[in-house]
């Protein structure tokens, strides 16, 4: 060893030299050692960004990949409800139940909210309209105290928002020239620590710090509904100094899934349903941009080659409810029939789905077309507006996101389906159903105009491609953004909807903004948040964040550590809820039988299965073991994980079934309750089950889903408790406690 | 002899695979390009230890006239060698502790934070300011302030295999 002789001869040929001083080591050798000591650090480093990297990574594919299930189960729902009126002459109307029809906004709802009493135990914010200072300090009070907020204040409050909102144009117009720097915000997706840092560290909204927030407010956090009254709270206290723009999941089909809808049932049980009612109302109310200075347009997603914002202000927004319900259509015009009984054909049993092209309808890329953004980037030098301000990161960032080179053309489903290009495939559960190119009725221009400026994110090539990932909305290119931002003299476009890990990223050569606003999106310590300031000079300068909820900070280690731990289990979840088709594709490979295949075809199995594109032979030694001789052992994928609580009547198949789609389920059920009192009938839950069982193609027997339906009904009184019955379908994993014990040794030993 | 050479073909297909898997990570366009300032990362998470000098140097080589990006094409048999060859090996547990002692004059058993910052931004391949205090974030013993460096060692170079 080169480095340890030397150490030997130099201090002994220095000996005599460095005896009287302090035993300083001759300078050649602390450089020595100096050089070591950092060339082993960097790599430490890049190998934990490595690992940080890897984890941003499966978490974006596994959230893109569950807002795509998100949007075909939407598009499931409209059609049932635009084409079918009851499933069963003695059944209930299930599908009329499934999503309320379109009642005229302006009637009713409105006064009821004076009806409800307060009782005098009630020690939260008693509100009085019109809203002051100190109902607004009052507000943020109670919420740092963890309080809730009576649902009477919660539905005046919302009916007084609808009444301004009504007022309001499509497009809000600012100007600096009467105001101070204007503050603009991100997604918060109620993380309501990171909205109160905002206002803590940049102040409350008043005329001196006015503000724009840029939809987003609600879902996947624990305190959208906080969040969101305060938003509301200051839009009504000061509505020339407080703007809000309406965001995807402003949007009462998107709060079903991803939390907002169970957060209100949860805090208000009596009135639940009415506050949701009314918050139905008021987020499709909301404008849907903003405009500053005539020179920056703020929209939530982004835009596409149609976008026109004359004819986004003339539009009457409130109309589009939701993003996720199709403008109706006739049933020429969806070609399902011939597609739903094409897929049933395909299929053989539950047991395993083919992997044909046929059945892949969720997504005909190859995997390193679909290749999702990654959260890093480097700060282009060439980009002329500064972000000096206070951006201290770590890894700078790069401007150019990740997006699909190109998208080729889809394979044709089968030969017997007409390949034709000028028809839309929309996916929709797991078969294909063809749909005419939009037809120019002003409801569909309407709702696809609303859905671009809400869904669509950016990308590096130009034109302007359907953003299949997403499922809505578009990628646009840099030629898109030129050719609207000069149509309409405008010099910047800023968005959100997208997670960056510096809270901010610069794209289209500095013309496109995206700025996030929620913290530790994926986990602790995963991204910063960041809010931007423009003043007169319409220069951006970028504010970045972080909550940090424990009181001593975590290292970089701790964090990637634990969102690594965090990552890897979803992606075994994914693993185990597509077991069958996973056995069944790797036993393709292992002819004798062996359990084993090579990590290749291991990688690829996994890959063509779970079609999320991520690095799988990196992850392998966190998902599988391998054996002596170097082949993987496929199997030990799924020893440490189980389901929840084993019930008799159901095979496998159903649990994978069930384990996939629960989410899916979980919002089916949701609708069908409408008392949201967590039971359904024994009757709706057969309904629901076969109906969702058809057209996913499983076939399970009828008498299987009554014997299950009989069981779960725990105290035979003819109604089921479908939260018990969804637990029954998570996914436990078996080594939970082990690795929280070996989390704590861990950090037990370490000097922090 | 044709089950040697039959090993030796798999490690360097193997070799390739891991190369491009950890290029790929990079790979934002999926052009087979990644911008030369996260070539770093990349040596590093593929288990070498170059020093600064030797990664400039590797990069002269790779980088093509100074576009500031790199070609898969151009990177896969210089990195190639570099793993064939162990050229860039890992710090040897007990060396890194000897350098630790050198620095520790007093041998006292850790270093000041200061007494650090000195060496890693006035020595060697100089620490940025970034590095250094996300080093101290780290490696620093939150109640005493200071690093221990005989624990951080076993601790931070076993890291899982990635």
């Amino acid at each position: 060893m080169g480095c340890g002789t030397s150490v030997a001869t130099e201090t002994q040929g220095k000996i005599i030299e460095t005896d009287d001083t302090v035993k300083t080591p001759c300078p050649a050798l602390t450089m020595k050692a100096a050089v070591l000591i950092q060339r082993w650090y960097r790599r430490y480093m890049a190998r934990l960004e490595m690992r940080r990297r890897y984890t941003w990574n499966i978490f974006q594919s596994i959230e893109y990949a569950g807002e795509q299930d998100q949007l075909q189960l939407s598009s499931f729902f409209s059609f049932m409800l635009d084409n079918f009126t009851q499933l069963n002459e003695n059944g209930p109307d299930l599908i009329s139940q499934l999503l309320d029809p379109v009642v005229d906004p302006w009637l009713g709802r409105e006064t009821g909210y004076n009806l409800i009493p307060v009782p005098e135990s009630y020690s939260g914010p008693r509100l009085s309209f019109p809203l002051s200072v100190s109902d607004t300090s009052a507000l943020l009070g109670a919420f740092k105290e963890q309080q809730t907020l009576h649902a009477r204040y919660v539905l005046q409050l919302l009916y007084e928002t609808k009444k301004l909102l009504k007022q309001m144009p499509n497009i809000t117009h600012l100007s600096t020239s009467y105001t101070n720097e204007i503050t603009i915000c991100g997604d918060l997706h109620g993380r309501l620590d990171d909205l109160l840092l905002i206002f803590y560290k940049n102040g409350l909204p008043s005329a001196e710090t006015p503000y724009v927030f840029n939809g987003d407010f609600v879902d996947r956090g624990k305190k959208s509904i906080e969040v969101v009254v305060l938003l509301f709270a200051y839009l009504l206290l000061y509505p020339d100094y407080m703007h809000l723009n309406r965001g995807n999941h402003e949007d009462h089909i998107m709060n079903l899934r991803y939390g907002f809808t169970r957060e209100v049932m949860q805090k208000y049980k009596t009135h639940g349903r009415e506050i949701l009612q009314l918050f139905q109302d008021v987020f499709s109310l909301l404008p849907i941009a903003t405009v500053i200075d005539g020179k920056i347009l703020i929209v939530h997603g982004g835009i596409s080659d149609q976008t026109n914002l004359d004819f986004l202000s003339s539009i009457e927004r409130h109309k589009v409810k939701s993003a996720l319900r199709f403008p109706r259509r006739s049933l020429e015009q969806l070609d399902i029939g011939q597609s739903c009984s094409q897929m049933k054909r395909g299929r053989s049993t539950a047991s395993s789905r083919p992997s044909s092209s046929c059945s892949h309808s969720k997504d005909h890329r190859t995997p390193s077309q679909r290749k999702r953004r990654c959260g890093n980037r480097r700060q282009d030098s060439t980009v002329s507006t500064s972000s000096s301000s206070s951006s201290s990161s770590s890894s700078s960032s790069l401007c150019s996101p990740r997006t699909p080179s190109s998208l080729s053309p889809h394979p044709c489903p089968s030969p017997r389906m007409p390949c034709n290009v000028n028809v839309l495939q929309v996916p929709f559960l797991d078969s294909l159903s063809s749909v005419a190119p939009p037809l120019p009725p002003q409801q569909d221009l309407e709702w696809k105009q609303i859905v671009d400026i809400l869904w669509s994110d950016p990308k590096t090539q130009e034109g302007c491609s359907p953003n299949i990932f997403r499922g809505g909305g578009c990628y646009f290119g840099p030629d898109v953004t030129q050719r609207l931002l000069l149509k309409h003299g405008l010099q910047l476009l800023i968005r959100s909807h997208e997670c960056k890990q510096e809270g901010y990223e610069l794209c289209h050569g500095g013309q496109v903004i995206t700025i996030f606003s929620a913290s530790n999106y994926y986990e602790e310590g995963s991204n910063r948040g960041a809010y931007i300031k423009v003043g007169r000079e319409l220069v951006p300068r970028f504010y970045q964040y972080q909550v940090s909820r424990t009181t001593r900070k975590l290292t970089l280690t701790q964090r990637v550590r634990v969102a690594e731990g965090s990552a890897l289990k979803a992606l075994k979840e994914k693993l185990f809820s597509h077991r069958s088709e996973l056995l069944s594709g790797l036993q393709q490979y292992d002819h004798k039988n062996t359990g084993n295949v090579s990590v290749s075809e291991w990688a690829q199995v996994l890959e063509s299965v779970l079609r999320l594109d991520l690095p799988w032979r990196t992850l392998r030694p966190h998902l599988a073991r391998l054996a002596p001789d170097g082949s993987v052992e496929y199997k030990s994928c799924f020893e440490d994980m189980d389901s929840g609580i084993p019930l008799p009547q159901v095979t496998p198949n159903m649990a994978e079934t069930l384990f996939r789609y629960r989410t899916d389920i979980e919002i089916i059920f949701n609708i069908i309750d409408k008392d949201h009192s967590g039971l359904i009938s024994v009757e709706e839950f057969r309904h629901t089950w076969r109906l969702f069982s058809a057209h996913l193609g499983v076939d399970i027997d009828d008498r299987a889903i009554d014997d299950l339906a009989r069981s779960i009904d725990f105290n035979k009184d003819g109604s089921i408790d479908f939260t018990e019955f969804l637990e029954a379908f998570r996914v436990v994993h078996k080594l939970d406690n082990k690795d929280q014990q070996l989390n704590e040794k861990m950090n037990g030993d370490r000097c922090s | 002899m044709a089950e040697s050479k039959q090993s030796a073909e798999v490690t360097v297909s193997d070799v390739h695979k891991t190369i491009r898997a950890a290029f790929e990570a990079f790979d934002y366009e999926s052009n087979n390009t990644v911008d030369v300032r996260e070539i770093g990362t990349i040596i590093y998470s593929l288990g070498c230890f170059p020093t600064q000098a030797d990664l400039h140097d590797l990069i002269a080589e790779v980088e093509e006239d100074h576009t500031g990006f790199i070609q898969l094409d151009s990177f896969l048999p210089v990195m190639s060698k570099v793993l064939l060859e162990h050229k860039f090996p890992p710090i040897p547990e007990d060396l890194l502790l000897q350098a630790f002692e050198v620095l520790d004059k007093e041998k006292k058993g850790y270093l000041e934070p200061e007494e650090l910052m000195k060496y890693m931004t006035q020595e060697g391949e100089l620490f940025t300011q970034e590095e250094m205090d996300e080093m101290l974030t780290a490696l620093a013993d939150h109640e005493k302030n200071v690093v221990f460096y005989k624990d951080l060692i076993s601790q931070l170079t076993i890291d899982p295999d990635m």
